[in-house]
């Protein structure tokens, strides 16, 4: 290896983690009831800290702290002032990028170039949107008086921690709700960091509360009779026990789930961006992404041609220690998730595709999974049809474009296509075709407070981002 | 792609439909590209491999009305010995002067180095065909063993590409042995579409590198122009078998850039392509900067203007 | 009824809509509807599960050619809609008179404003999508724009009153932004609805865009709500709670959006965009600009 890069990490020396936390209700941190688990580091298998687990007892609290600050508290603000709320955690969270960022890492597992230059930010920028919002209702074309629901139940995903937690709580806040948040179990250190920033915010105690905990205390807070909506972001699976719920019960619910999107290449696409296109669609993240695009549908004319170029850039990415600025693919972020992952590519050899990885030198501790090709798909085999959510992508090819609109479109899911080609009237024709909610064209995984975010069919409904996500949390005074 | 035997003068319909069948390219996919490949962060070891081979692809350059025989054999002393107070420090690739100030820059470097000399009118290229072959002519009598031409910017934005063409054969023919760079001056060339075209077009015709530009005219190098001229090479390289060398020229200033440049050169077109017979900077000021990068790296403190030398 | 001279009338059977075409029920089941004194009015038609699977089927089929259509065109049809109830208000008035025992006047008014909303949403069809979508001013080089599709099937349960009224209001939002709709007509009150068929019968609706069934809802929602290729159901017209929970409990097998109604719903006033945007999926497209 001519130009061998050397370590080059992140200082660790930023972050401050406690050796325990407890949860966050009314503005203070406060021992919860249930039994204590632990937050690992995915690259080390170290224990980071000890978390605190809320059963019923504390679920109840949080969701009464966040009705009294509701009534007593935030309805009674204006707007503006709301906003100003919203302006100071956006800004903290700037300047606590950096710390934020290494936590992130540490705790998820994502490399610090991810967490640093894409997560942080735009969970930051969500604040900064959404704050202004906040005295703009009227004009947001709900009607001239929009209400806001009351206390929000929120449970996110371990993929992108403090960003989901931003589209969760920023809009929820700025249209006037308070919220009870759940963390995911295996990453729930941001979230805690983002409770001191509250503090440091001096956000009136009970508008946001974090309660840590598994599946159970996720329940527990949906179950809960005074909660007005509920928010999901997370699996399928999930995503349809808890719209079985809250059936019957008025609970508003919006619900972010899971994706297996077609990244569609062109004979005449930009060759050498869409290479970057698939891999930024796949690998970002180790794939742990639900818009990922993890189907590639390859124009037949170009696909030899194109997986031998993808192959080739694949061989320039760097697995290992995410706090090395250079690495590129982090850890896998639990040992669950790499077990589901290796299930299914084995399940992709033994239907008969073809499987492909760069030589990748794997750290003996951690999870850790090669970005992989499978080439030779079709649309019958598990790997084209399950979500994997992992750095493994599955090869289909077309011949027409009606041919790669069927295939894009024949999933149950419809979170977000891509398309890649240089004729406009194609782009357009194509977006226009695609049952997703999102379609990158000539790009891919961009998001934006501004640009809202969901899913057509099992991907969910619902949408986060942009005027169109404020409805998800406002009360419109319906005739019929 | 349609064949094109580089010695023969190109149909023009025929070089037409190949330049126009090149794959398009994504101005900001490129871009964004070009600026991830940036935050690449390179330290210690790698960072002094990086700082030594970036001063051995140094062309260090002087293209000034007014140079001198005196400012040229200065330059060129320089160019042999970069840090005086180190002897360890690898002299540059080559020095880079007016075809008229070639003598003087031999009877400086010997041939410990490289002479290059700009010719076919540099920088406009704006002069007949007979006055730039001859300039690129004299210069190879005087002992310049690259030439650094430019290209017909205004018949490759009219779209006569074939009198492109025809003139990079015909100064490669009085190259000689000399080898032959090819200038695209990117800064007029506006769009990274009509980057890849040129950069064909020159390795079609013949080039031993593409250069991104005089120096002359802003924009000069940037990183997105030289990926997609490293994709070019890279691209050519498959087809053929011939590895194409680049040369981004003017406007990279600091140590940082050039190390963004050998990180791009690294995982676009691979390891190979990490030497100054693949790979050359056109600078004057970079150099000092990579002997003040090399000096902190080495002696462990800051360095300042007063340890390296003015050419 | 008895005419006023002697001649023995044509009476009408009331068929199921599907498809654009009158079929009975495949079940044979017919059931009986009754005035506001419980007197007989006609037998309907009592739609099983096997007439909800062919609406599904007829409305997934026009769904493809309607959800292409412009949206001037679909303005077009409703208003055409509009125009063919506007000449058959008559006997949507004794329609109404008969089912819901309301007076000549109630029944007027509640006619003119059907076909009223009916045009409301016609004006709609080509406006809506500048309201719900727009622009989004990204940070980087790029256009994005947001806009309102077609969720795809919708099935929908109309109110028992006003019959008619409620009827329109529940599909002509659906209809309008480009779905197909399998609506079924008051369990109490479903003869305005056959009218309501004819009428689309005789527009320029493509068969199977809408389609009416007659019938309980609560024998039939329950297969539309687990129905893997419906996308969302309106509940307006159910008022039981556990019929309620229990549809809604189904629909999540697939993920399907669920609209209810506000608990006391009056017709007559205006609507808001809500059942527009209930129907609509926003669809985000991201694209460089750059030379």
């Amino acid at each position: 290896m001519a130009f061998d890069y050397a370590p080059a990490p992140e200082s660790t020396a930023i972050v401050n983690i406690k050796s325990s936390y407890d949860l966050f209700i009314n503005g203070e941190f406060t021992p919860g009831g249930g039994t204590p688990f632990t937050t690992i580091n995915p690259a080390t298998e170290e224990v980071l800290a000890t978390i605190s687990e809320a059963n019923q007892a504390d679920v109840n609290r949080a969701v009464a702290s966040a009705r009294r600050a509701y009534d007593k508290t935030w309805s009674k603000l204006s707007g503006a002032d709301r906003g100003k709320y919203l302006f100071r955690i956006a800004r903290i969270m700037q300047e606590r990028g950096r710390e934020l960022a290494v936590l992130e890492s540490l705790d998820n597992g994502k490399p610090i170039k991810e967490s640093r230059d894409v997560d942080i930010p735009i969970a930051a920028a969500h604040f900064f949107y959404h704050a202004g919002w906040a005295d703009k209702l009227e004009f947001a074309g709900y009607g001239s008086n929009p209400q806001a629901l009351g206390v929000a139940a929120q449970i996110i995903p371990w993929n992108f921690p403090l960003l989901m937690l931003a589209w969760k709580v920023a809009p929820a806040l700025a249209t006037g709700n308070t919220v009870v948040l759940k963390p995911a179990e295996t990453t729930p250190l941001t979230a805690l960091l983002f409770a001191e920033i509250c503090q440091q915010a001096d956000l009136p105690p009970g508008v946001v509360n974090i309660i840590t905990g598994a599946g159970e205390t996720g329940r527990m807070l949906v179950e809960h009779p005074d909660v007005n909506k509920v928010a999901f972001t997370g699996s399928t699976e999930v995503g349809k026990a808890i719209q079985r719920q809250v059936a019957g019960t008025n609970k508003r619910l919006t619900l972010e789930l899971g994706g297996k999107a077609a990244n569609i290449i062109f004979d005449d696409a930009p060759i050498d961006q869409a290479i970057e296109g698939i891999v930024n669609g796949i690998y970002f993240n180790q794939g742990h992404v639900c818009c990922a695009g993890s189907r590639l549908l390859l124009q037949e004319s170009i696909a030899e041609q194109t997986i031998e170029s993808l192959k080739r850039r694949l061989q320039t990415l760097r697995l290992g220690d995410p706090l090395d600025k250079n690495t590129d693919i982090g850890a896998i972020n639990s040992r669950e998730q790499l077990n589901r992952i290796i299930d299914l590519t084995k399940s992709g050899e033994d239907e008969g595709a073809e499987r492909w990885s760069p030589a990748c030198a794997i750290p003996d501790k951690g999870f850790w999974f090669a970005p992989t090709i499978f080439t030779n798909v079709t649309q019958a085999h598990r790997i084209a049809r399950e979500e994997i959510f992992g750095p493994v992508l599955s090869v289909l090819t077309f011949r027409t474009p009606d041919e790669a609109v069927e295939k894009a479109n024949n999933t149950q899911y419809g979170l977000s296509a891509g398309i890649w080609t240089e004729k406009g009237s194609r782009i357009l024709w194509m977006a226009n075709k695609m049952r997703a909610g999102v379609v990158w064209a000539n790009t891919f995984n961009r998001f934006d407070p501004a640009s809202p975010f969901g899913g057509y069919k099992e991907s969910g409904f619902g949408r986060e981002g942009g005027v169109q996500g404020l409805g998800a949390y406002l009360n419109v005074e319906d005739p019929s | 792609m349609s064949s094109l035997d580089a010695q023969a003068p190109a149909t023009h319909k025929g070089l037409h439909a190949f330049l126009a069948g090149l794959p398009g390219i994504d101005q900001v996919g490129a871009e964004a590209r070009a600026a991830a490949l940036g935050t690449r962060s390179i330290k210690k070891d790698s960072k002094l491999w990086a700082i030594n081979t970036a001063i051995s692809m140094v062309d260090l350059t002087t293209l000034e009305g007014a140079d001198t025989r005196g400012k040229v054999k200065a330059m060129c002393s320089k160019a042999l010995h970069p840090d005086p107070t180190d002897m360890t420090t690898p002299s540059v690739a080559a020095v880079c002067v007016y075809g008229d100030l070639v003598e003087a820059a031999r009877s400086v470097v010997g041939n410990h180095i490289h002479v290059a000399a700009v010719a076919t009118a540099f920088p406009s290229g704006r002069a007949s065909l007979a006055v730039k072959l001859l300039d690129t002519a004299e210069a190879v009598t005087d002992g310049a063993d690259e030439i650094d031409m430019v290209i017909d910017r205004g018949a490759f934005l009219s779209g006569n590409f074939s009198k492109v063409f025809d003139e990079i054969v015909a100064v490669k023919q009085a190259c000689g042995t000399a080898h032959l760079k090819v200038i695209l001056e990117t800064g007029e060339l506006k769009t990274l579409d009509n980057v890849r075209k040129a950069s064909w077009l020159a390795m079609k015709a013949g080039a031993d590198f593409i250069k991104t530009s005089t120096g002359k005219v802003t924009p000069a190098a940037t990183l997105p122009v030289t990926l997609v001229m490293l994709e070019a090479v890279r691209d050519y390289y498959q087809e053929t078998g011939t590895r194409i060398g680049v040369k981004a020229a003017g406007g990279i200033r600091t140590s940082k850039d050039a190390i963004k440049y050998l990180v791009m050169v690294n995982e676009t077109v691979g390891e190979e392509w990490l030497t100054p017979n693949l790979f050359r900077f056109g600078a004057s000021t970079l150099l000092n900067d990579l002997l003040l990068q090399r000096q902190r790296m080495l002696t462990g403190h800051y360095s300042g203007p007063d340890y390296v030398t003015i050419d | 009824m008895m005419n006023n001279n002697d001649r023995v009338e044509i009476r009408k059977t009331h068929k199921l809509f599907i498809g654009g075409a009158f079929p009975r029920s495949e079940s044979g089941r017919t059931f009986e509807a009754t005035n506001s004194s419980g007197e007989f009015l006609a037998n309907m038609a009592m739609a099983s599960r096997k007439d909800a699977r062919d609406a599904v089927i007829a409305a997934r089929t026009a769904f493809a050619s309607w959800s292409k259509a412009t949206a001037y065109n679909r303005g077009q049809v409703l208003y055409r809609i509009a125009e063919v109830m506007q000449g058959r208000a008559e006997q949507f008035v004794q329609d109404i008179q008969n089912s819901e025992g309301v007076s000549i006047k109630k029944a007027t008014k509640q006619v003119d404003t059907a076909i009223d909303r009916m045009v409301w949403y016609a004006g709609w069809a080509d406006k809506y999508a500048q309201v719900l979508g727009n622009t989004n001013p990204v940070a980087g080089p790029f256009f994005n724009f947001s806009v309102p599709e077609p969720t795809g099937v919708v099935a929908a349960v109309a109110p028992d009153s006003p019959s008619l009224l409620g009827l329109v209001s529940v599909i002509a939002p659906i209809v309008m932004t480009g779905n197909s709709v399998i609506a079924i007509a008051s369990y109490k009150n479903p003869v305005p609805a056959i009218t309501l068929s004819e009428c689309l019968a005789t527009s320029d609706v493509i068969g199977g865009n809408i389609n009416i069934l007659t019938g309980d809802p609560a024998d039939i929602m329950p297969w539309l709500a687990t129905h893997a290729d419906v996308n969302a159901l309106d509940l307006t017209g159910i008022t039981s709670a556990e019929l309620i929970t229990q549809l809604e409990s189904d629909a999540a097998g697939t993920v399907k959006r669920v609209r209810t109604a506000p608990a006391d719903p009056d017709f007559y006033a205006t609507p808001t965009l809500s059942r527009v945007r209930a129907f609509t999926e926003i669809k985000t497209v991201w694209h460089p600009m750059g030379v």
